[in-house]
């Protein structure tokens, strides 16, 4: 177990970087808890595969250090880092039964039968591989076979770090509901650190305690799966997380006052030392109410989605197009008004989150 | 694999249908009736029944024939099957001296077989080749004309040469085929060099292996030219394998109800062999798909 | 370490190689009378005895001839045959199938001497589309089995929407199906022209003057004053120049056509 140190990482596949383009992981500095349940999440070709292949040592960062509880291990090759992973497809020894698989890692780190045993059985028993253990590894379903892979990874005591590349891929929708929940569980029972990779939104936000969002190879925020949401550090993050993503609107900022064209919306604080380029606001769908009235934005209803317990309404604000959630019975005024939840609209300068000037108004 | 039923598929199989039948079975059916005659020249035959089988199958030129025909199969098998798979584990799997050792290591596949038995037999002679002459240079007595054991070594060499690569690039695409998650997973796991190809690479490549098998099976039974160009089916019969001697019996002697008899009989035992190797080497499989199921 | 067993390996391969191009580049009374690693005088004379003398050069232009026409013959009959395998069930397909593979097994010798009647009987003899037609014996079914394994690659939702878009059969197997499966026919071209080029038994047996393959015009080398070792081998040389450059030119296809673990 231990805690991870990535300490002014970053990584280029070219000889020499200049711009900041050339980079696939641009320079980063986290420090992960011992024993703390991580997600990096992102789009594909963000480079969080990057990431976890230097933490897991197939890849020789080009800058900075990577430390295992204080230990640098940045030129330590794989084998000799104790950490597990787990694959997008599972890989498994087909010839052997899933016992011997399990007791693979044990057998090569000369371990006694007995000792090999007891292990194999207590991770079996913890991950419901109980009944299959003499059966053939290869015969098994796609969801018990990562189970092995990460069973490997767990009948080691000394395991660092358990690593997962988007594990769920290839198991069957309504699996991976249960295998997410089993992981989630096991996490809570073994107390290693975990880090899962992902671009699912929903795999991420219930299996970590932290998330790390990345975009085009930086890291945009790090946080608890709730202020992902509420308080999203770049308008990536806003429009990534959430169905529908965060309403982004191009603002004059003026006082408590956000201008967009010719309409205006109130905000909680003042931001008298914005930084130059580009401003906007976002707020997320489910914080804007449709009104009548005078206040907020005029809005034409383009169509209105009802996906069960909530309805998404499609608007046109100028040409900004606007979501806004309605809870279920709420009726839909005519000549409507969207009107956001002003401490809960963020001001962002070129995708940036500005913090509210140092005297909030209700702080 | 729900593919639909229909009928009317015979249609796109017809023109291979008829030129098969018209190059497989006609003459065939040649054979068959050639095995079952006896004829005197001027074209009149007669009913001969099974004579020409028992005949052959009694015969010890066949036996011998037969006889050495396996041992060579056996010794090539074991010889070229290992040393393909190393060869393979050896090959880059990346960059530019991919695309080069594939190219020169396919060279002795689409060289002429006359013109393989040409360059052996050039390159092991005494007084001209390369091999012969350092050979007998450093006191080895070498010489695959008159000398048995020399001979079958220089048969069995050539077809080293000539076919390894076959086995080499089957095995590198097997191994190819395998994602490098594997490999990291077996780190991970601390295993061991012979582990990853015990445990991974050797069932990843048990497919093309198959196959590799069967081919270097069939192809080495059914060897001709390369031997014929070399020493001629000599010293003596020492090297006639069973094309060769079938070549001399109907082409060179116009035995036919003997050569045809021998024809059957030969085709046979290739399907028969091809079956057991099959089964074999597939057993291991279907029992796990039984089991399954 | 890896890369010393492969440097050897290749070594293995080339040498004899080598030892061919370089004695076809010496004179013959060099060959014979001294052992060089190199040879003294650089004679190109074996190569202009082969490129002027029409007894040599029909040779190659013999072999040629009925290879390609081997390998136009094998893939178009093949190409519908694979796509019927791949794409249909019928009454008999699997042991038509396993029939076809069967004749793969079938030695050639067996078959030397029928082919030699067969083609008497209709007139072919001596001509290159005999040999082509009796290369077809084990070609089709090697381009069936090839291309059937890239067609199975194919998802059968583009036959059925190019037929729904109003597609007839051929014009969607010419304009939609083939392109999409060129690397595979390519693979096939490649073996059906391997296999017909090197086989040598059949050939002989049922050419003799007029449509004479280069590897049986070598045996003229041998005269009543000997060997002329030098002709010799640069014939053999040029006999693997053509299959250099299909390897060249494929070189990318080949580890895909072994992939399919179908040769």
């Amino acid at each position: 177990m231990a805690a991870i140190t990535l300490d002014r990482l970053a990584h280029s596949y070219l000889p020499h970087p200049s711009a900041p383009s050339d980079y696939a992981l641009k320079p980063l500095d986290i420090t992960w808890r011992d024993g703390g349940a991580y997600a990096l999440l992102g789009p594909s070709g963000c480079g969080k595969t990057t990431l976890l292949n230097i933490i897991s040592g197939l890849v020789a960062p080009s800058e900075g250090r990577v430390l295992f509880d204080g230990t640098d291990v940045t030129r330590m090759p794989t084998e000799h880092r104790n950490i597990a992973q787990v694959f997008q497809f599972p890989v498994i020894y087909d010839t052997m039964t899933v016992a011997e698989n399990l007791a693979f890692p044990l057998k090569n780190r000369g371990l006694a039968k007995a000792e090999i045993n007891a292990r194999v059985h207590e991770i079996a028993e913890m991950l419901d591989l109980r009944g299959d253990l003499n059966r053939r590894a290869a015969r098994l379903t796609a969801d018990a076979k990562q189970k092995i892979s990460l069973g490997r990874g767990l009948v080691r005591s000394d395991t660092a770090a358990i690593l997962f590349d988007e594990p769920l891929t290839v198991i069957d929708p309504q699996l991976k509901w249960e295998l997410r929940a089993q992981l989630k569980q096991l996490h809570q029972k073994v107390g290693r650190t975990m880090i899962y990779v992902t671009h699912d939104q929903t795999e991420a936000m219930t299996f970590a305690d932290t998330v790390v969002v990345m975009y085009d190879g930086g890291v945009v925020q790090i946080g608890k799966p709730v202020d992902l949401f509420q308080r999203p550090a770049h308008t990536f993050v806003g429009y990534f997380i959430g169905s529908p993503g965060m309403n982004v609107l191009p603002a004059t900022i003026e006082g408590r006052v956000a201008h967009i064209g010719s309409s205006s919306v109130f905000l909680a604080d003042d931001y008298p030392t914005l930084p130059a380029g580009k401003i906007e606001i976002g707020v997320r769908p489910e914080n804007i109410a449709l009104k009548t009235g005078a206040e907020g934005l005029p809005v034409r209803i383009t169509r209105v989605d009802d996906i069960g317990r909530i309805r998404i309404a499609r608007t046109v604000f100028e040409d900004h197009e606007i979501n806004v959630v309605l809870p279920e019975d709420t009726p839909i005024p005519t000549d409507p008004r969207a009107v956001p939840i002003a401490d809960r609209v963020h001001v962002y300068a070129d995708g940036h989150i500005v913090d509210a000037s140092p005297v909030r108004g209700h702080a | 694999m729900n593919k639909p039923f229909d009928n009317r598929a015979w249609f796109l199989v017809l023109p291979v249908f008829l030129l098969v039948a018209f190059s497989a079975i006609l003459p065939l059916m040649t054979v068959v009736n050639y095995s079952v005659q006896d004829t005197f020249g001027n074209n009149q035959f007669f009913w001969a029944g099974t004579d020409w089988y028992v005949q052959l199958l009694a015969s010890e030129r066949f036996h011998q024939a037969l006889g050495r025909q396996l041992l060579f199969s056996a010794i090539i098998l074991l010889i070229q099957i290992p040393l393909g798979v190393l060869i393979a584990l050896c090959m880059p799997r990346k960059g530019w001296t991919v695309s080069l050792t594939l190219v020169l290591m396919a060279l002795p596949l689409l060289i002429p077989w006359n013109v393989v038995g040409t360059i052996w037999q050039v390159f092991g002679r005494g007084d001209i080749g390369l091999l012969g002459y350092t050979l007998n240079r450093i006191g080895l007595d070498y010489n695959y004309v008159n000398n048995i054991g020399d001979a079958w070594v220089t048969i069995v060499v050539m077809d080293v040469w000539h076919w390894t690569s076959l086995v080499a690039l089957l095995a590198y695409a097997g191994l190819r085929s395998i994602p490098d998650a594997y490999y990291q997973a077996a780190k991970i796991d601390g295993a061991s060099r012979w582990s990853i190809f015990r445990l991974i690479q050797l069932p990843k490549m048990k497919h093309v292996l198959i196959i590799a098998v069967l081919l270097r099976f069939m192809d080495s039974f059914m060897i001709y030219t390369e031997p014929f160009v070399l020493t001629g089916g000599g010293p003596g019969n020492s090297t006639t394998f069973l094309s060769i001697d079938l070549v001399k019996l109907a082409l060179g002697q116009f035995d036919l109800g003997p050569a045809a008899a021998m024809s059957i009989v030969y085709f046979l035992v290739i399907l028969l062999l091809s079956w057991v190797f099959y089964t074999v080497m597939t057993r291991d499989e279907n029992e796990r798909q039984g089991g399954a199921s | 370490m890896k890369r010393l067993i492969l440097a050897l390996y290749i070594a293995f391969l080339l040498v004899p190689i080598y030892w061919l191009v370089n004695m076809s580049l010496k004179t013959n009374q060099e060959i014979v009378s001294t052992m060089t690693i190199f040879p003294r005088d650089i004679t190109f004379a074996n190569y202009m005895t082969i490129f002027t003398d029409p007894a040599w050069y029909s040779g190659y232009i013999n072999s040629i001839t009925y290879v390609v026409l081997n390998t136009i013959i094998s893939i178009s009959v093949a190409l519908p045959a694979a796509y019927a395998f791949s794409r249909y069930r019928f009454l008999g397909d699997k042991h038509m199938f396993f029939w076809l593979l069967t004749n793969r097994m079938a030695p050639p010798a067996v078959f030397a001497l029928p082919f030699f009647n067969l083609y008497s009987a209709i007139g072919l003899f001596d001509t290159p589309l005999a040999v082509a037609l009796a290369h077809c014996l084990f070609n089709v079914p090697l381009a069936v089995w090839i291309l059937e394994g890239f067609m199975s690659g194919v998802p059968r939702e583009i036959d059925e929407t190019a037929y729904i878009d109003g597609y007839s059969f051929p014009r969607f197997f010419v304009k939609i199906f083939m392109p999409l499966i060129a690397s595979g026919i390519g693979v096939a071209a490649f073996f059906c022209f391997m296999f017909s080029w090197v086989e040598l038994l059949l050939a002989r047996t049922l050419t003799s003057v007029n449509a004479k393959p280069i590897a049986a015009t070598m045996t003229r080398t041998v005269s009543a004053a000997g060997i002329d070792w030098g002709v010799l081998a640069a014939a053999g040389v040029l006999t693997i120049v053509p299959g250099a450059i299909v390897i060249y030119f494929v070189r990318n296809y080949i580890a895909k056509g072994f992939a399919l673990g179908r040769v």
